[in-house]
C-alpha cells in the first residue's frame, strides 16, 4: 500500500489509536464474509484502480468520475476519529481523506436535493459474500444522509488510514466516515453518489427496521433490541466504557436534530 | 471386539472422552491466562466475543453430540455408547455454564441488574435462559442416587426436557446472528435428523441400557 501525503489536523480525540492490525484484521464487511476476519482474508479480490463513481440524481454534475477527479489527492488531511460500531466495540482510528461537503460542492447538488445515498460496489466475482446464498442483506450495499449531515464539518471521505492506503477490507479505495453515528452508516468502497429528495432506503434498515434506524447516531439512551448501547468495549481493552452521546461528537453535530425525537428517528 | 469391552470402556474409554471433552475448555483457559498475562493468544482482537462464541458453539454441540448417543447405539445394535451419555450431557451442560459465566462475568461484568434486564428485554437471551434452567434439573438429577429417588420413569419424563432444551438452544443462537445466516441453520439440521432417528425407531425394537 502506498504511502499518502497529508497534513495533520486538530481532529484528534488524544485517545491511545487502536492498532494497525486490528483496524485491518477486525473488521465488517458482509460482502466479504460475515465472519470479522472474512474481509481480511478474502478483500484481495478486490479491484481497486481504476475506480470511477457514478453520481446522478438532482445534480447539476451527473456523470462518471474517476476517483482522482474526486479527490485531490494533494490536499489530504489526517482525521483521528472514533468510531463505534452498533455491535457494542469501538476503536480510534487515524483516517486520511477529504470532508465530503467539498467533494459534494464540487458534483453540484442542486438545491431542491435533501439528501445524498451512497452505494458500495456490488460484483459477484470479487466479492464472495454477494454471490452467497445466504444473504443478510440485499445488494448493493446502501447508506444514505441528510444534505446538512452530508455537509457537517466531521463528515469525511477516507482513502487511506495510518498514512497509507486504504487496505481493501476497510473500503478501498474510498469511503465514508461519519463519526457520530453508528459504523455501517461509514459505507465503503463507493460506486455511487445519488442526490434525493426523499429519504433514501439504506440496507440494514431494510434487513432490519426496528434494529437499525436511518439516522442510527450513536446515542447510550436507546438501546438496539437485542443489547444495550449504554457502554462499549474498545478493542484492545478487557473492560467496558461508557458510550458517549454523539460518539463524543455532540457539539458538533447535536444542533441538526433539535427538536427531534431521537427515540423515534433512531 | 475384545478392546471395546465394557469394562475396558469404563476404565479407559471413559477417562479419555473425558480428557477430549475437556479440550476445548483447556483451550479458552489457556488463552484467557495469556491474554490477561498480556502474552500472545488466540482469542482474537475481541476476545469477549471469541470467548462467548466458543463457549456458546461448544454448548450447542454438547447438546447435539448427547442427543446422538441413542441413534449412535442403535446404528451399532449395542448399548456400550449408553456408558457415555451422562458424561457428555453433562458436558453440554458445563459448557452451558462456561458459557454464561463469559457473559456474565466479561460482557456484564456481574451487572447482575444488567442481567435481569437482559433476560426479559432480550428475546434471544429470555430464550438461552429458559433453556438453561431446564438444563439444570437434568444435571441436578444426573447421579444413580436421584434416578433412585425419582424412580427410572418420572426420571426419564424429566429428561426429555432435552427435545425442548436442544431447540431452544438453535433458536438462541439464530437470534444472536444478524438476519438469515447459515451456521445455526446447520445446527438445526442436525438437530431434525437426530429426532428423525428416534422417530424412525418407534417402529422398531427398542434398544435399553441403564
Amino acid at each position: 500500500l502506498k504511502t499518502l501525503a497529508h497534513t495533520k489536523t486538530a481532529f484528534d480525540p488524544g485517545e491511545t489509536l487502536t492498532p494497525y492490525d486490528a483496524v485491518t484484521n477486525y473488521n465488517n464487511y458482509y460482502e466479504f464474509g460475515t465472519g470479522k476476519g472474512d474481509p481480511s482474508e478474502n478483500a484481495w479480490r478486490l479491484k481497486v484502480a481504476p475506480w470511477s463513481v457514478k453520481v446522478d440524481g438532482m445534480t447539476d454534475k451527473p456523470g462518471d468520475y474517476a476517483l482522482e477527479d474526486l479527490i485531490d489527492y494533494s490536499a489530504l488531511e489526517e482525521r483521528i476519529y472514533r468510531l463505534r460500531c452498533v455491535e457494542a466495540w469501538s476503536m480510534v482510528i487515524p483516517w486520511l481523506g477529504v470532508p465530503l461537503s467539498g467533494v459534494l460542492k464540487k458534483v453540484a447538488p442542486q438545491s431542491g436535493a435533501k439528501y445524498v445515498a451512497f452505494e458500495t460496489l456490488a460484483d459477484k466475482g470479487q466479492m464472495p459474500g454477494v454471490k452467497s446464498f445466504f444473504n443478510v442483506l440485499d445488494w448493493p450495499y446502501r447508506e444514505g444522509l441528510r444534505m446538512d449531515e452530508a455537509m457537517n464539518e466531521l463528515t469525511f471521505l477516507a482513502v487511506g488510514l495510518y498514512g497509507k492506503e486504504l487496505p481493501n477490507q476497510n473500503g478501498a479505495p474510498i469511503r465514508l466516515v461519519v463519526p457520530w453515528k453508528y459504523g455501517f452508516k461509514s459505507i465503503k468502497s463507493i460506486v455511487r453518489i445519488h442526490f434525493t429528495d426523499k429519504e433514501p432506503k439504506t440496507s440494514w434498515n431494510m434487513s432490519a427496521p426496528s434494529e437499525y434506524g436511518f439516522y442510527s447516531n450513536v446515542n447510550p439512551r436507546v438501546s438496539h433490541p437485542r443489547w444495550s448501547q449504554a457502554s462499549e468495549r474498545r478493542i484492545g481493552e478487557f473492560g467496558k466504557r461508557k458510550t458517549l452521546m454523539f460518539n463524543g461528537y455532540a457539539d458538533q453535530v447535536a444542533h441538526m436534530y433539535d427538536g427531534m425525537d431521537l427515540a423515534k428517528y433512531y | 471386539m475384545q478392546i471395546f469391552s465394557v469394562p475396558n470402556l469404563r476404565r479407559f474409554g471413559k477417562p479419555l472422552v473425558f480428557a477430549a471433552c475437556l479440550i476445548p475448555f483447556a483451550w479458552l483457559a489457556f488463552n484467557w491466562w495469556q491474554a490477561f498475562a498480556g502474552a500472545p493468544h488466540d482469542l482474537g482482537f475481541n476476545p469477549n466475543e471469541t470467548s462467548n462464541r466458543f463457549s456458546g458453539d461448544w454448548a450447542l454441540r454438547f447438546l447435539l453430540i448427547s442427543l446422538a448417543v441413542t441413534p449412535l447405539s442403535r446404528v451399532l445394535k449395542s448399548p456400550k455408547p449408553i456408558l457415555f451419555r451422562r458424561m457428555l450431557g453433562l458436558f453440554a451442560y458445563f459448557y452451558v455454564c462456561t458459557h454464561i459465566l463469559s457473559y456474565l462475568w466479561l460482557d456484564l461484568l456481574w451487572d447482575w441488574a444488567g442481567l435481569w434486564a437482559d433476560i426479559i428485554k432480550r428475546v434471544y437471551i429470555t430464550v438461552g435462559m429458559a433453556a438453561f434452567l431446564m438444563l439444570t434439573p437434568m444435571a441436578i438429577t444426573s447421579t444413580k442416587g436421584m434416578i433412585k429417588r425419582l424412580g427410572a420413569k418420572r426420571w426419564q419424563r424429566l429428561h426429555k426436557l432435552v427435545y425442548v432444551i436442544a431447540p431452544l438452544a438453535v433458536i438462541h443462537f439464530f437470534m444472536m446472528r444478524k438476519g438469515f445466516q447459515l451456521e445455526p441453520l446447520i445446527y438445526g439440521a442436525i438437530y431434525l435428523g437426530l429426532m428423525a432417528l428416534r422417530w424412525k425407531r418407534r417402529g422398531g425394537k427398542r434398544v435399553k441400557a441403564a
